[in-house]
């Protein structure tokens, strides 16, 4: 019973601070609301025993991803009224979509005809999260996890093949080419004769 | 937890493990190679991916059964042995037909390669994958190469546009993919492809949740394929990309997505196949209604083929939806003549763009019979075979689907199908006319090294082959259901 309220009033929370995170008005409230977003859902994950992954949540989106988000949306000021624009115009026809959606998943999902049979398992007397994670990890999913690393490489290739380019004309010292340099190359040295003032 | 793990088979993956260690290999010799040793890093691209091809051959010779390891995440069989070795093939000559056009765009970057071996390897997990979860990462890992090499050249904002247009649309149709997998988990309780697809047998018939799962996989599906209403993104990603960036996202992914109907509707939810079926059918008859019509208002190529692949999704999917072995092989058929197809049509189109200028209106195409007869030749041969007209591959890639779809009783369906080959053949006769009976606009002849003239006339050999023998390939497209 004390569960299901805690339930409850974490998805309540959650769901109050997502739809937050779209409509303040400030950037950096918006990232704040997802941090709480974060926070919430790794406390839901805790009621279903999930504390590894609760865990997880929390250092690897809090700690490390948003802090970054958070930084970029600080330095680089993004224009709301700009992005805003037009966000009303199209809000009526949204709402009507999503209204329609909801209604209809809820008529097609409202008699469950879910087995039940994929929801979490009780952890046996003295297991762990962690521990069981382990287990899996590099036995039965170890080809998912290895192709898991193989997409991340694929991103730093992508990341780099579009973000680095060698201009040309760009004004970049090379040092080496600085120290080697030699009188004769910066300076010519013309015989002419002298000129004589008349 | 059983503790007693024995360590999985690796040798039906071991094509995948060598390609995978051949990119990793090339990423680092790539980095100290200096600009002039460049072209190393396309011939070992191009060996790598041959290498691999014969071991995925010489795996596939004798094998009866299909072999599945890594806890059943991997499945080796003979649909994958066929599209496996096609699509690197294909990838393979996709590199041999872009690499003049991209050195002299300076776009023969190592980069590049990398992409094009990612993507290759993706197509080969998604093909082999027989777990939701592998099929989704070899999804990912295929698309997102294709995204980055979409947006490769940033100097065209048109390519960026296209790059972006991809990957959005990309993005929602790989959401609509997890949300129908894990509707499909909820009541069936596994990710297992097989498990799948025996608990679907014990469900009720006509259960609301499995339906609605279904229904999400199958959009998801036709993103992939390009199939109407779900595919905006084709005709502007065709034009958008540089043409070698056009040729690999028409060709080898297709076969991919190919494997992506089989394992999911024709193995995991074979229970379904009177439900998926109506789907499909709605939109084979869009496909091929917009296939056929919209593309006689193009006037660019690249575009009016991209028009065209949509035609031919729709009678790809007619072979699917006849939902027996029959119908898969002549759908197997049809998506292999099609990659032959679309190779060779990009490739000339590849080969035209000389001098700095890109090949893309049908201007471009004018007289071509007096600039180079023998390409003429080979585009003219294409488009006859795309038409269907005999003797060429596509006539039989087209009776095959036929067949089987009149098989199963659906008489008015390949009437329909018929009525809009014969509309869309008028768009592939008017490019033929172009070839041949128009004075060329820009004069010039064309240059072509030895080996792409080569390779192309192989291509068009192959679909003027395949027309008149096509015995051979009918019989291992039939063995392979």
């Amino acid at each position: 019973m004390f569960q299901l309220v805690l339930f409850y009033a974490f998805s309540a929370v959650l769901i109050g601070a997502a739809l937050a995170v779209i409509t303040a008005r400030n950037p950096v409230h918006s990232v704040l609301f997802l941090v709480l977003a974060f926070f919430t859902s790794a406390a839901l994950w805790l009621l279903i025993e999930a504390e590894f992954l609760a865990i997880v949540l929390v250092l690897v989106y809090v700690g490390a991803v948003m802090v970054l988000f958070l930084f970029v949306v600080m330095m680089i000021d993004v224009d709301l009224a700009a992005l805003r624009e037009g966000f009303n115009r199209s809000l009526p026809l949204g709402m009507g979509v999503v209204l329609l959606i909801v209604l209809e998943l809820s008529v097609v999902l409202g008699g469950s005809g879910f087995s039940g049979k994929g929801g979490p398992v009780p952890l046996p007397e003295g297991g762990s999260n962690i521990r069981a994670l382990g287990e899996v990890m590099y036995t039965q999913y170890v080809y998912p996890f290895e192709i898991a690393s193989v997409i991340l490489l694929l991103a730093i290739v992508a990341a780099i093949a579009l973000t680095l380019r060698r201009r040309p004309g760009r004004l970049v010292q090379n040092p080496g080419l600085q120290a080697k340099v030699r009188p004769e190359d910066r300076l010519r040295i013309l015989k002419m004769p002298s000129e004589t003032r008349d | 937890m059983d503790m007693t793990f024995t360590s999985p088979s690796l040798w039906p993956a071991m094509p995948e493990i060598f390609l995978l260690a051949s990119v990793c290999a090339i990423l680092v010799i790539d980095l100290f190679l200096p600009p002039r040793w460049r072209h190393l890093t396309y011939g070992l691209s191009l060996m790598a991916l041959l290498v691999t091809a014969a071991m995925v051959l010489r795996l596939g010779q004798g094998l009866e059964e299909p072999q599945v390891t890594f806890s059943g995440m991997f499945v080796l069989d003979r649909l994958a042995v066929v599209l496996k070795s096609a699509a690197l093939l294909v990838t393979g000559a996709v590199l041999l037909y872009g690499r003049d056009y991209l050195r002299e765009r300076q776009l023969d970057q190592g980069e590049f390669y990398l992409l094009t071996l990612f993507s290759a390897l993706g197509m080969m997990v998604l093909i082999s994958a027989g777990h939701f979860i592998t099929l989704y990462l070899g999804l990912e890992l295929m698309s997102l190469s294709l995204y980055a090499l979409v947006a490769f050249n940033r100097e065209q904002s048109a390519s960026s546009e296209a790059a972006m247009k991809y990957f959005v649309l990309g993005a929602i149709a790989s959401g609509m993919l997890l949300y129908g997998m894990s509707i499909l988990y909820g009541v069936t309780g596994s990710l297992e492809i097989e498990t799948v697809a025996s608990r679907i047998m014990e469900q009720p018939v006509g259960s609301l949740p499995l339906l609605l799962g279904m229904t999400f996989v199958v959009a998801a599906v036709a993103f992939k394929l390009g199939a109407v209403p779900f595919h905006n993104w084709l005709p502007d990603v065709y034009q958008g990309a540089n043409t070698p960036v056009t040729l690999l996202v028409g060709s080898a992914p297709k076969l991919a997505a190919f494997a992506m109907v089989m394992r999911l509707l024709a193995q995991g939810m074979e229970g379904l196949a009177g439900d998926w079926r109506d789907l499909l059918m709605v939109m084979a008859v869009l496909s091929l209604a917009l296939g056929s019509v919209v593309a006689i208002a193009q006037t660019n190529v690249k575009r009016l083929l991209a028009y065209s692949t949509i035609g031919h999704i729709g009678f790809l999917l007619l072979g699917v939806l006849a939902a027996n072995p029959m119908g898969y092989a002549a759908a197997l058929f049809y998506v292999l003549i099609y990659v032959l197809m679309a190779l060779g049509a990009f490739g000339v189109l590849i080969l035209l763009s000389q001098r700095g200028m890109e090949a893309e209106t049908l201007d471009d195409l004018k007289g071509l019979n007096a600039r180079s007869p023998w390409l003429a030749a080979v585009m003219a041969l294409f488009m006859f075979s795309m038409a269907g007209v005999p003797p060429t591959a596509g006539f039989y890639a087209k009776l095959l689907v036929l067949d089987a779809v009149v098989d199963q009783g659906m008489g008015t369906l390949a009437i329909v199908a018929v009525l809009f080959a014969v509309i869309s053949a008028f768009y592939y006769l008017r490019v033929v006319w172009q070839l041949y009976f128009e004075a060329p606009i820009n004069g010039s002849a064309v240059v072509a090294s030895a080996d792409l003239r080569w390779l192309l006339i192989a291509n068009g050999g192959l679909v003027l082959l395949l027309g008149i023998l096509p015995d051979q390939l009918i019989r291992a497209c039939l063995s392979a259901f």
